[in-house]
């Protein structure tokens, strides 16, 4: 299928693997599914009840890739959205998934995905979601994601979360339910810019003995952006978790950063650690001490640090 | 390659100004190492950092290949052709060894020449290319990278503040090779800022800094005497950093 030049391009920013339609697929575009399609493995059903998907993941999937990108490129338009997804015990599976605004109009455009993980024992999942904004409209492009993942015993998540640019308003709310001795990786990385506002709350719950998580935020804010971050482990069992919030400030932007530990369980073991702070003057002279203008060090120093 | 003149540097200190660097004048030229030593608080890397424009100049020129560079910014002094090593270099989270070492050759490095950089400094340089130059890695470990990076590209003359600085005696047995090497060639000229004997017996002309005022400057021979004179009683040059031969 051919695409219009904005969806090539918005796709090939939030889809870092290269959207094909091949193996296990599904486009959502403007609010309605453009392409889908099934692998021996992996199954993809659109809901009967509601807008979204249902993703069935065999057991007998071994690094198998799962692309569901959205792209929205109607001005003014809410598109809400359910996928839910069902891992089998043994599968290996990486999902990439994405969404895309463009607003070329003075009309708001939001996508809410909303979505759900139900992770069998031991199975292995990685999940890349990459947010995008542009266009010349001045309607705001809002995301606003919610994601539950729920882990059986000695599976594993990595959960990789990425704000490019160009997103107005995102409020993220994550919540992770974790059976014993599974293993969760968290990274979230977030830049904004302008007037831009992001909120991120993260709650992991690590219920099972054995269980391990570790949350890493990286995050830079520039002009007047406000950042907000919650994450929150709590520790119901024998469990280690690590928090850790990294943020570079610029201009007269604003970070708020609240890492919150709560531990229920005489073995829970659970640290914390958070830094906000502006780049650092060596960093920006030892750069221009090998040619590179100002703003170009800058630059280097922000792509670097949200690597 | 390198004229200094009546070069001056000053801080307000409780609303008093002091003088840091008074009327330093010398000259480097192609090919020549220079060793700047002295006591500690002499003004030595104040006047590094000043002749890369990392500190600001109160007065006085700098040239470089003939070029008036006393305006210029850090990054043009840079593109005029002269190099820097940090005494205490800044880590980079987020930044591997392999993209810090390509910004500093100003190219896209072939993983040969990466590893060959970190290995002229004394680091296995495999293990090193992927790893982030940040916290994770010893004081030690970034000096060597900060050199590896100083030497990346060719200059027309180089400065290294106190190269030897928290590595260990073998790294700095190859560092000095490396320097044998850049001198030999004769194409870039360096300059050195060190208390260490063995770079001290490499220099050919060594400048001796106290209270920011250039005291003496001469050849090796003519400076050692002078040198054995004040470590008796300044303490200029440090017996104890020394590594063996």
């Amino acid at each position: 299928m051919a695409f219009d030049k904005i969806t090539e391009k918005v796709l090939g920013i939030i889809d870092s693997e290269g959207f094909k339609e091949e193996g296990a697929y599904n486009l959502r575009y403007n609010g309605t599914a453009l392409c889908r399609g099934d692998s021996e493995n992996i199954k993809i059903r659109k809901k009967e009840d509601k807008q979204g998907i249902d993703v069935y993941i065999s057991g007998n999937t071994k690094g198998e890739k799962v692309h569901i990108p959205v792209v929205v490129s109607a001005s003014g338009m809410t598109d809400e959205v359910y996928n839910d997804f069902y891992i089998e015990s043994g599968a290996d599976v990486h999902i990439i998934a994405g969404c895309g605004i463009h607003n070329a109009g003075c009309n708001d455009t939001r996508h809410d995905g909303i979505h759900s993980f139900h992770v069998s024992p031991g199975a292995n999942v990685k999940y890349e979601e990459k947010h995008y904004g542009e266009g010349e409209g001045t309607g705001a492009r809002i995301l606003n994601p919610v994601t539950k993942i729920f882990m059986e015993e000695n599976s594993v998540f990595t959960l990789e979360t990425t704000q490019i640019e160009g997103v107005d308003s995102t409020k993220r709310e994550t919540e992770i339910f974790m059976g014993a001795g599974s293993k969760l990786f968290v990274t979230e990385k977030l830049m904004t810019h302008d007037k831009q506002t992001a909120v991120s709350n993260v709650d992991v719950i690590l219920n099972g003995d054995g269980s391990s998580a570790q949350i890493i935020s990286r995050s830079v804010a520039k002009g007047e952006s406000v950042q907000t971050f919650h994450p929150r482990a709590i520790g119901n069992a024998g469990c280690h978790a690590h928090i850790q919030c990294d943020s570079i400030i610029m201009e007269n932007a604003r970070v708020v950063s609240i890492p919150e530990i709560d531990a229920n369980h005489l073995d829970a073991a659970i640290i914390h650690e958070a830094a906000i702070g502006r780049i650092n003057n060596d960093q920006l002279m030892k750069l221009q001490t090998l040619g590179l203008t100002e703003e170009e060090a800058e630059g280097v120093i922000v792509e670097a640090f949200l690597n | 390659m390198l004229k200094v003149k009546n070069l001056s540097f000053d801080v307000m200190e409780d609303g008093i100004k002091k003088n840091i660097l008074k009327d330093v004048s010398f000259e480097v030229k192609k090919g020549e190492m220079l060793i700047i030593t002295g006591p500690n608080g002499s003004g030595k890397s104040t006047l590094a950092k000043v002749l890369m424009g990392i500190e600001k100049a109160a007065g006085g020129s700098v040239y470089l290949g003939g070029e008036d560079i006393s305006d210029l910014a850090i990054d043009e002094r840079a593109k005029a052709g002269l190099g820097f090593a940090f005494q205490q270099p800044p880590r980079f989270k987020g930044m591997t060894i392999e993209k810090l070492l390509c910004l500093a050759a100003g190219r896209k490095l072939p993983e040969k020449e990466c590893c060959d950089l970190l290995s002229g400094v004394g680091l296995c340089a495999r293990e090193y290319l992927g790893r982030q130059a940040d916290a994770t890695l010893s004081g030690g470990e970034m000096k060597r990278i900060e050199i590896a990076t100083a030497l990346a590209k060719p200059h027309k003359i180089c400065i290294f503040d106190e190269p030897e600085a928290g590595i260990d005696l073998w790294s700095f047995s190859m560092l000095v090779k490396r320097f044998e090497e850049i001198h030999k060639n004769k194409d870039e000229s360096i300059i050195i800022i060190s208390h260490q004997e063995r770079l001290i017996q490499m220099a050919d002309r060594i400048m001796l800094l106290k209270d920011g005022q250039v005291k003496k400057i001469g050849t090796r021979d003519e400076m050692l005497t002078e040198l054995m004179g004040v470590q008796e009683t300044k303490g200029c040059l440090d017996k104890h950093q020394i590594p063996a031969n």
